[in-house]
């Protein structure tokens, strides 16, 4: 015999605690992703291009961003959360000022690319995924920028540069140790 | 009456390789330099020839042909100028005729055949270089008559597993379906290539005939081209090409009155190397993670939103146009065994002349190392190449004169796969590549299956230990049985593939695993 389930089993013990309550987000940030999910929520598999809206809009997906995001697309939180987790390019936390994406792969490190990737981190003194303390640079590794005939390569907030020294590197960035 | 004189045309490449060694900078400073000297010309952004090394490469039109200078900087255009560039004179940086350049000349380019003669994004360009030929044909053919053409050429898929396309086709034309779907794997991760950056930056019209042309074929009204986000140059040369060839009826509704239908969009990956992989790329352009599906069922019975859909690779559909206009057997000509038609190669890291080399099937590596790509950079001897990205074998110099031919290939456990190849010079240590395979591995699996998941991160264990003489005979047992589950046991290529680089490290270069044993133990002179 099933158990008895009376409904009373099933009623909440506080009131549901409301979103925008806890949401950190603000107004032009809302009505940023707001203004993406109006342009792109019907697109088949909407998703990825809706992240790359807010990501290319605010220059990270904010947490808070995720419910709004799910709730739009009649996702759950976690499938939002997941897909975002997945994917290496998007982030999470504010990036500084300027993105720095440098290449790690095979091709690059056929031409120095180990000793730039060194050079790079102590000059920032950061490591990948991190942000310099003035707030200037964001560190992130790439695995190919399909510039792999004159590399070590890297990519200022999508500007692609070829055969990076370290010397090229300080002068394009104008950070020296 | 030098009044009626026509400007002079100069082409200064918007590929990013180029872009990323200053040629937005040229740009700008011949146009400045122009305006100063009170000169009028035209300024086309070309496509690149793929010759990188001479990039920024500016080039002339004269009566002669188009004569090259480079590399140019911003600061040697007022010499260009001042020597007569206008007409092609002699400076330091002259290269004479484009054209006649060996590493171009000795080419059998079929895909690539306007790679840095158009104007990427210039639809009139493009017809006027045989653009659209392929799909003119093809709307006027039964699409069974489509299909047997494409599967007569031979055209493999180009992504590197080398399915005949023709048969993926032909089986996505009888599934049933409403709705089917042709979707481009642009998600070209593998470090060491660059072919479909170039098609989608410098030959965009020749990807969407293609997509075209398949739709026409399968019956699909629907396509999208999967970029990934490290493209961004690519992202907008294929918006302004998809737009023009809506503006000009070669997409959307009734396409030049054929009655036929298609739609296109560029839809941008996220970062992960793993959606390289056909269904995992179907996933992810449905909006979830990129987990790699099992089959079957097959993406071309059950692929985009459950629909019938043909999965191709940038440059298989790329060749596609050239074989509906010239014919299958005109493609089919070119090759060896069963490896038909022409693999853009591409000839990357340490390497003196870098770049794209379009060859028929069969070329040797030592001719591609040497005779096109000069040898190494450094100056240094080659000691090893890994073709194929990041799951390629690593070569030895005793391999080099190995066929490119993908049966030839497979037979020595290396593959071919996208074209790419990787230089070293004598100071790579495979240890630390082999290292880095697992490393790769470990960062971009997608987690699905174990070996893949988990023996990536115990692989790189297994190897510091082996390299740290700590118990080094039983490390390699150790590796080897590891590498051999992954190989068998994984769902996909990457944990079915990392194993060959590591391994063939290992057979290859041995000594590179044992320095630091050597080094504990330092044999004893004995005194004479």
């Amino acid at each position: 015999m099933a158990p008895n389930l009376s409904s009373s089993t099933f009623e909440r013990r506080s009131p549901p605690i409301k979103l925008a309550e806890l949401s950190s987000l603000s107004a032009a940030d809302s009505a940023a992703i707001n203004a993406v999910l109006a342009r792109l929520k019907n697109l088949p598999g909407a998703l990825l291009p809706i992240l790359h809206g807010v990501q290319d809009a605010l220059g990270y997906v904010p947490k808070d961003a995720v419910p709004v995001i799910a709730k739009s697309l009649n996702l759950s939180r976690a499938e939002v959360h997941g897909v975002i987790s997945f994917y290496h390019w998007y982030r999470t936390e504010k990036p500084g000022e300027h993105v720095l994406h440098l290449c790690r792969a095979e091709a690059c490190q056929a031409v120095g690319g180990r000793a730039l990737e060194a050079h790079v981190k102590t000059t920032l003194g950061i490591d990948f995924h991190e942000t310099t303390a003035d707030g200037r640079y964001t560190l992130e590794p790439a695995y190919c920028l399909g510039n792999c005939a004159v590399g070590p390569s890297l990519m200022i907030d999508g500007a692609l540069k070829g055969r990076v020294t370290a010397d090229r590197f300080d002068r394009l960035t104008g950070v020296t140790a | 009456m030098s009044a009626l004189k026509e400007a002079v045309t100069i082409y200064v490449p918007r590929d990013s390789t180029a872009i990323s060694l200053g040629a937005d900078e040229v740009a700008a400073a011949i146009t400045a330099e122009a305006a100063r000297i009170g000169l009028d010309i035209k300024l086309i952004r070309n496509s690149s020839r793929g010759m990188f090394w001479l990039e920024p490469l500016v080039e002339v039109a004269t009566d002669a042909g188009r004569i090259g200078y480079g590399p140019v900087q911003p600061e040697d255009v007022a010499s260009l100028f001042a020597a007569g560039l206008t007409h092609g004179a002699r400076h330091p940086l002259s290269l004479d005729l484009v054209e006649e350049i060996p590493y171009i000349k000795n080419q059998e380019r079929l895909t690539f055949a306007r790679a840095g003669i158009t104007d990427p994004v210039s639809l009139a360009d493009y017809r006027a270089h045989d653009g659209y030929n392929g799909l003119t044909n093809a709307l006027a053919m039964e699409p069974a008559a489509i299909i047997a053409a494409v599967t007569d050429s031979g055209l493999r898929g180009r992504g590197g597993a080398a399915f005949p396309a023709g048969i993926k086709w032909k089986t996505v034309a009888g599934a049933e379906g409403a709705q089917k779907y042709i979707v481009c794997n642009g998600d070209e991760g593998d470090s060491g290539t660059f072919a479909d950056r170039m098609v989608c930056e410098g030959d965009p019209f020749v990807l969407i005939e293609g997509m075209t042309i398949a739709g026409v074929a399968v019956g699909a009204t629907r396509g999208y081209i999967y970029l990934r986000c490290e493209y961004p140059y690519g992202e907008r040369a294929l918006n302004e090409a998809i737009k023009a060839a809506y503006a000009a009826n070669w997409l959307g509704a009734n396409i030049q009155g054929s009655g036929k239908h298609f739609d296109l969009e560029v839809r941008m990956g996220a970062g992960a190397y793993i959606c390289g992989e056909e269904t995992s790329l179907l996933e992810s352009l449905e909006g979830k993670r990129g987990m790699v599906r099992f089959k079957p069922p097959l993406p071309a019975i059950k692929g985009l939103f459950g629909c019938p859909t043909v999965i191709n690779n940038v440059i298989t559909l790329a060749s596609v146009p050239i074989i509906l206009d010239k014919g299958a057997e005109h493609y089919k000509n070119f090759g060896v065994g069963r490896s038909r038609g022409t693999l853009p190669v591409q000839l990357a890291g340490n390497i003196k002349h870098g770049g794209l080399v379009e060859k028929a099937f069969g070329v040797s590596l030592r001719d591609l190392l040497y005779t096109f790509g000069g040898g190494a950079l450094s100056g240094r001897p080659i000691r090893t190449v890994q073709v194929g990205g990041p799951l390629g074998a690593y070569i030895p110099d005793s391999q080099f004169d190995l066929p490119l031919d993908y049966e030839a290939y497979a037979k020595v456990n290396n593959m071919v796969g996208h074209g790419g190849i990787t230089v070293f010079d004598d100071t790579v240590d495979m240890a630390e590549q082999a290292r880095f395979s697992m490393e790769f591995c470990a960062t971009e699996s997608c987690g699905k299956c174990t070996p893949c998941r988990i023996g990536s991160t115990r692989g790189m264990e297994v190897i510091d230990r082996l390299v740290a003489g700590d118990q080094p005979v039983k490390q390699e047992a150790l590796l080897r049985d590891l590498c051999d589950t992954m190989l068998a046991g994984s769902l996909c290529a990457l944990g079915g593939m990392a194993p060959f680089p590591v391994l063939s490290a290992l057979n290859h270069f041995p000594e590179d695993f044992q320095k630091s044993s050597q080094q504990q133990t330092p044999r004893v002179r004995v005194a004479s």
